[in-house]
């Protein structure tokens, strides 16, 4: 009993990680209508700028925990976000209009740049982190003395996601650029044509998705202590499957999708096999898109003529 | 020439260095710092002096790709004449004279160990990136995980002449028949997805391969891979200086002195077949009313419905058969290497043969040979730059996108045209 609650603990934090990169994935096909291929690798740079941040603010003295881990967030955020604004403008808005696969095949193009350019400038090697935030509560303890321990760390995780998610929810809900996404989503050619920038509300879009991303990156950082290159490709696919559980398009969808894959991937590792626990991930995916390919919360879409 | 347009130079200073900022933004963070691996703690080299001079590259980048923009728009680019007539002259002599080059090659005075080894290296791909055109450019389904049947072929052919001392010879159609087997498997619950998902599917499908491959230990030897994989005979004449006993190696046969060239040139005159074969294959079946109906399904699947094509079945037959030839390259990788391992297999690979095929223009054969020779053969001989190739890779893989959306050589030009005379 002990060890199931310490493995959903593990699983809930996993999966606001993979939730919360999963709205970037879920926004963007909702408004373009494409699959933002290069969004695992726009989270591997929020995890570097996240990692240096972090070392420079040890270099310079600033020891204060709170204040460190929100300047983090902060220039994370911003810098990414730029990153993700620059990969829409150049590789996705010249190609609207284009045929179908072309702006697919040219973000898995960004992605292998990006990929290979942090590879070239920040080392092969695997980024080492000392913990920042170390300490938790032990909630129960088994009469064998396994103790159940929820990490401070894994606290504001859970927390940060839920709050980012209401914002993000009230956002969408309320504000007018929420209601120009909506639009977009529902008619490009119409939205423009009553007033609506489309490529700036495309463009905010991404921006939104990177910023995401940017948080769950650091969190990432601080939650396993490495990171290297690669974890964009992995992390990717993942958060995708998770948007696509949870019904692709739909904001709550991709939050109860990474959930759900998060469980997935704590539990399997738990009672099955560790090394197989991707393949638990990528199954779930083919799974879903056969019964019920438009996801938990998705809605049907009807291909016109 | 026209005469002279004053070129409007505020405007394009200004937008040259609004590109400037924007990589200098993205430049201080990633570029300006660099994290050392120390013992216990980090360390950070400062790299400031990176973020000016990347901001200066693209400045002066951005502002000669605007002046070109702007001749080009008032000066219309036109082919020479001399393009038009040379097409008209020469054109029926092209392909055949690349062939007959391709043959000759090994014989040519030049063609030592490395040119033969780089030629086969180079029609593996061909092999490959022709064998992805069926699915991609005839059928139009993007598949991102085509290297799991090259993996299924090379695995077979190991396997089965590891465990029951097949030859070369027979695994090959074994090799292409069990990759088609798991091109059926995968495609029959996919194919009805629509094109954007069954390209992450087909991604996850490989990934599955090779998280299997690395993990049976026992039966794929795991990260490890497998060494000793049996190289083909001549019908039955090795190519080796010292063959078993009873068994006539190759150069005997003919009475030649022996030469490890002669396996090379063996090998290259196999892969060259194989790939030759795949060609034929798919300019004879666009001919065929499936191949017909392939193209008709990538151009709109809707009308093909209601024409009475089965779609869910002539995509399954594209997939089938495109997986059949990568599983014969596969098996041909394997026994040119003589060893594998799941290193091989990828999703980078699978990104590479993509880009062959969406960069030599989707549905165009000789487009796939243009756009290997650039991608394979080119950072093959620049080894030196080794560092710098998959940046590049990516970015011209964008770049040619949004410069060419239709590749190289476009070809989607439908095989029938009625004529209204």
């Amino acid at each position: 009993m002990e060890y199931f609650l310490q493995q959903l603990i593990n699983g809930l934090t996993l999966g606001s990680i993979y939730g919360l990169i999963a709205i970037g994935y879920t926004m963007v096909y909702g408004i373009v209508g494409m699959i933002n291929f290069a969004h695992g690798e726009i989270y591997m740079l929020g995890a570097f700028i996240g990692i240096i941040c972090f070392t420079l603010l040890g270099l310079w003295g600033v020891t204060w925990v709170p204040l460190v881990i929100l300047v983090v967030l902060v220039v994370s955020v911003v810098f990414t976000s730029a990153y993700g604004w620059t990969v829409e403008r150049v590789a996705y808005r010249p190609l609207r209009g284009s045929f179908r696969l072309a702006p697919l095949i040219s973000a898995i193009g960004m992605s292998i740049a990006l990929q290979n350019y942090v590879q070239l400038i920040q080392g092969a090697k695997i980024k080492p982190m000392p913990p920042v935030l170390v300490g938790g509560f032990n909630i129960a303890e088994s009469a064998e003395g396994f103790a159940v321990r929820l990490s401070y760390l894994q606290i504001i995780i859970m927390l940060l996601t839920v709050a980012l998610m209401i914002g993000f929810t009230l956002l969408i809900a309320r504000t007018g650029l929420g209601r120009a996404q909506r639009a977009c989503q529902q008619d490009r050619t119409m939205a423009a044509l009553l007033g609506v920038n489309v490529d700036r509300t495309i463009s905010l879009t991404f921006v939104m998705g990177a910023a995401l991303a940017a948080v769950a990156g650091v969190m990432v950082t601080m939650y396993y202590g490495v990171i290297d290159f690669y974890i964009g490709f992995l992390a990717g696919v993942k958060a995708f499957t998770a948007a696509v559980l949870g019904g692709i398009g739909s904001l709550p969808g991709a939050m109860l999708g990474g959930l759900m894959l998060g469980l997935i991937e704590a539990f399997w590792s738990a009672y099955f096999s560790v090394e197989y626990k991707d393949v638990a991930a990528f199954g779930v995916l083919v799974i879903v898109l056969i019964f019920r390919p438009t996801g938990l919360l998705g809605r049907p879409e009807v291909e016109k003529v | 020439m026209a005469e002279a347009v004053p070129r409007d130079w505020p405007a394009l200073l200004k937008d040259a260095g609004l590109a400037a900022f924007v990589t200098a933004v993205l430049a201080f963070p990633m570029a300006g710092f660099r994290t050392l691996d120390g013992e216990a703690t980090m360390g950070i080299e400062y790299r400031l002096h990176w973020v000016p001079i990347a901001a200066a590259i693209v400045f002066a980048g951005r502002l000669i790709m605007r002046l070109w923009q702007s001749r080009a728009a008032r000066a219309p680019m036109q082919a020479p004449a001399w393009v038009g007539s040379f097409r008209d002259r020469f054109g029926n002599w092209v392909v055949p004279a690349f062939i007959g080059g391709a043959v000759v090659l090994p014989f040519l005075p030049f063609a030592d160990r490395t040119v033969v080894d780089l030629a086969t290296y180079v029609l593996i791909y061909v092999m490959l990136g022709w064998g992805l055109n069926i699915v991609v450019g005839l059928a139009g389904l993007l598949d991102l995980g085509y290297v799991a049947f090259y993996a299924v072929g090379a695995y077979s052919y190991a396997l089965l002449a590891q465990y029951f001392g097949f030859s070369f010879w027979l695994c090959l159609p074994l090799a292409g028949i069990f990759a088609a087997v798991f091109g059926v498997a995968l495609g029959f619950p996919v194919l009805r997805l629509r094109g954007d998902y069954l390209a992450i599917v087909t991604l996850g499908f490989g990934e599955i391969i090779r998280i299997v491959l690395i993990n049976w230990n026992n039966f794929t030897g795991g990260p490890n891979g497998l060494s000793g994989i049996p190289r083909p005979t001549l019908f039955g004449l090795p190519f080796t200086r010292e063959p078993d006993e009873g068994v006539i190696p190759f150069h005997e046969f003919f009475g030649l002195e022996y030469s490890s060239l002669q396996r090379l040139t063996f090998l290259y005159f196999l892969i060259l077949a194989l790939a030759l074969i795949t060609n034929l294959f798919t300019l004879r079946i666009r001919k065929l009313p499936i191949g017909r109906a392939w193209e008709a399904l990538r151009e709109d699947e809707i009308a093909c419905r209601s024409l009475g094509i089965n779609p869910t079945n002539t995509k399954l037959t594209a997939f089938a058969i495109g997986a059949m030839f990568g599983g014969f390259a596969g098996a041909f990788f394997a026994t040119r290497q003589g060893f594998i391992s799941p290193e091989s297999f990828t999703f980078l690979e699978s990104a590479v043969i993509l880009a062959i095929v969406v960069l030599g223009g989707m549905g165009s054969q000789a487009g796939v040979v243009i756009a290997t020779l650039f991608l394979i053969l080119l950072p093959e001989l620049s080894r030196d730059f080794q560092e710098y190739r998959m940046v590049v890779f990516g970015a011209a893989m964008v770049l040619i996108m949004v410069w060419r959306p239709q590749g190289l050589l476009s070809h989607r030009a439908p095989t029938v045209r009625l004529n209204p005379s």
